[in-house]
């Protein structure tokens, strides 16, 4: 199933009379050929699917079967829209990834500008910090899972032992710790990310207009906030926007903590719920059209009112 | 760096401490320097103990003996003659041998990974090359496109691409989630060599072009050298993502324990109900250390290329 090669020698000496731009253009779409067949293979053409899918009122074994126009109906989404655990789902999703994106791109924030002088090691800091972001997430999550376990975890064996807690926390099993705790594992994973990003940025800060700011008078809290944070709003509004969308359709990170217990279930563990738990192909996919039009809407919302502001300024 | 300011011991002159300015102006500034001085290395400390900790306690873990753990799991540390490395047997032993079989899984996870970077680099080239040069119809549409690939739940996909491979007899194939992996990496991957080839003079392809070299000679003889390092770091990140990636793997292999990555296979260890979390963290470990050794050798590498084009605001 490789893609088809596209190295190979331009064919024969160009047709007269055609000029270097439609060459350019007929090039150009060759070599972004096969990354548009492979993209509209695997993901448009399952999404419009479904699309269909989500007005047939089918199960995962019945689907084979059934043509592609089959038994529309619209009851689907009527029982998505009208059962309570959708919404629920839905608001745990919007809490959870506006809080990890926020928090990941504050944290990440601070430590770029904590790292940002450099002092001996420095080096060995930044890598260090780089690595939640590039561990496996199910080793991860593994670590956390043992680190909070409330009988042999040593966050809670501190916690009773040192901190005075009169009985151990059930961090993942409990409501509200589980969604604060699912929330602190992603600011702990995506931090790095932002501090990527930011540190990037920082570098390109003209050294010149800090100095001049310092030569004025200008204290450090005046430097960040007239000075080096407006430089750092464009990169911070593209961060929102890529973690935000990222995080909503979030699975793996909440599904390994707390499976979606203890209020902690977002969307995409629902929608995966009901396709392995219920074989109810019309609802997940229902359920994820939903999903896919709440982040579509409110992107546009986004870009419209933020980015424009964040892009003028920067 | 200007000279105009003193720098204070060493600093770079950027936020040099003593400046000109009042002399009240500058008690409060250096006031509030001292104290963002101090808090800095606060945060410093606190980052890197925050960071690191998860993965000394998951490594510690992976040496003790359960019992051990069970006793004192208050300790951060264990006397060297009690740890042992009956863990790490117990996860690579194939599973006739009444092991976890983990090294059929780090095979599996080697090859899908290998294969999805080398298939990913060879789609992401020539689209790179063709969104950062060639103007062409339609260039304008390529990152909707992309966006498509990030916009909807990859849970979306899976029912339609479940039905797919299995008609097409790829299920429970890591050919099929190999598929699956180059559509997830490839949109990343052009952004990254697109930033890197847009750095490349014009110039240096225009004077292949005038010694006769054709479109895709010039593209595989001079603008592929020259971005190796980008192309290690593109590379580099594909592996990452797919080593790491997991729902898919669970969609689609479950039945299939043969098959199962790294990744996978952990995930059902801590389903069993008799393994101990020192086992598990034994695993959790196999399946990081790869990651991170190659992270180690080329981490400035993949933080450019990653956050190419971010600092240009």
């Amino acid at each position: 199933m490789s893609a088809p090669t596209t190295v190979r020698p331009t064919a024969g000496a160009p047709a007269a009379g055609r000029t270097a731009s439609s060459r350019a253009n007929r090039d150009g779409l060759a070599m972004v050929l096969p990354t548009v067949v492979i993209v509209v293979a695997v993901v448009v053409v399952p999404v419009l699917w479904n699309v269909v899918l989500a007005f047939q009122d089918l199960t995962l074994l019945e689907v084979r079967d059934a043509g592609l126009f089959e038994r529309l109906s619209l009851e689907n989404f009527a029982e998505v829209l009208t059962g309570a655990g959708f919404w629920q789902a839905l608001g745990n999703t919007v809490v959870y990834s506006a809080a990890s994106t926020a928090g990941s791109i504050l944290v990440g924030l601070l430590a770029a500008l904590a790292l940002r002088r450099p002092f001996p090691g420095r080096g060995v800091v930044r890598s260090l910090m780089l690595l939640p972001y590039v561990a496996p997430v199910v080793a991860v999550a593994f670590t956390w899972e043992t680190m909070l376990n409330p009988q042999y975890g040593i966050v809670n064996a501190w916690g009773t032992g040192f901190l005075g807690w009169d009985q151990p926390v059930d961090f993942l099993g409990q409501e509200p710790y589980a969604m604060a705790t699912v929330i602190a594992f992603e600011v702990w994973r995506y931090f790095p990310f932002a501090f990527m990003f930011i540190t990037a940025r920082l570098v390109a800060v003209p050294a010149e207009l800090e100095e001049a700011a310092t030569v004025d008078g200008a204290s450090l809290l005046q430097r960040f906030r007239h000075v080096v944070g407006p430089q750092l709003l464009g990169v911070v509004a593209l961060l929102s926007v890529l973690r935000l969308i990222m995080t909503f359709n979030k699975f793996d990170d909440v599904y390994l903590l707390t499976g979606g217990g203890a209020g902690t279930e977002v969307a995409a563990v629902r929608v995966y719920d009901t396709l392995t738990g219920r074989f109810d192909v019309g609802g997940a996919a229902a359920q994820a059209l939903v999903l896919s039009a709440v982040l579509a809407v409110g992107l546009l919302v986004y870009v419209r009112f933020f980015v424009k502001k964040g892009g003028e300024q920067s | 760096m200007s000279t105009r300011t003193a720098p204070a011991r060493g600093t770079t002159g950027r936020t040099a401490r003593g400046t000109t300015g009042g002399a009240g102006r500058r008690m409060r500034a250096t006031g509030q320097e001292r104290t963002f001085g101090v808090l800095r290395w606060v945060l410093v400390v606190v980052l890197v103990l925050v960071t690191a900790f998860p993965f000394y306690y998951m490594l510690l873990l992976s040496f003790v003996p359960v019992e051990q753990l069970l006793l004192s799991p208050s300790r951060l540390w264990y006397a060297l003659q009690t740890l042992t490395v009956d863990t790490y047997r117990t996860v690579l032993a194939p599973a006739e041998d009444g092991g976890q079989g983990f090294g059929v899984f780090l095979r599996n996870s080697a090859l899908v990974a290998a294969a999805t970077v080398v298939i990913t680099v060879l789609v992401a080239i020539p689209g790179a090359y063709a969104v950062a040069r060639l103007p062409f119809t339609g260039r304008d549409h390529v990152g909707t496109l992309f966006l498509a690939v990030y916009l909807f739940p990859t849970v979306v996909l899976a029912v339609p691409l479940f039905i797919a491979f299995a008609r097409l007899g790829l299920q429970s194939s890591l050919v099929g989630l190999m598929l699956v992996y180059v559509v997830q990496t490839v949109p990343v991957s052009i952004h990254m060599l697109r930033g890197y080839f847009e750095t490349i003079p014009a110039s240096i392809e225009e004077a292949a072009a005038i010694d006769g070299a054709g479109r895709f000679a010039t593209l595989r003889r001079v603008v592929l050298p020259l971005a190796m390092p980008s192309l290690m770091s593109t590379g580099l990140y594909v592996f990452m993502i797919a080593w790491n990636e997991f729902l898919f793997a669970l969609l689609f292999l479950s039945a299939q324990p043969d098959r199962w990555t790294v990744s996978l296979g952990l995930a059902q260890l801590s389903n069993g109900i008799e393994v101990p979390k020192t086992v598990l963290m034994a695993g959790s470990v196999i399946l990081t250390v790869p990651i991170v050794l190659l992270y180690g050798l080329a981490e400035r590498a993949l933080t450019e290329g990653l956050t190419s084009g971010a600092d240009k605001g």
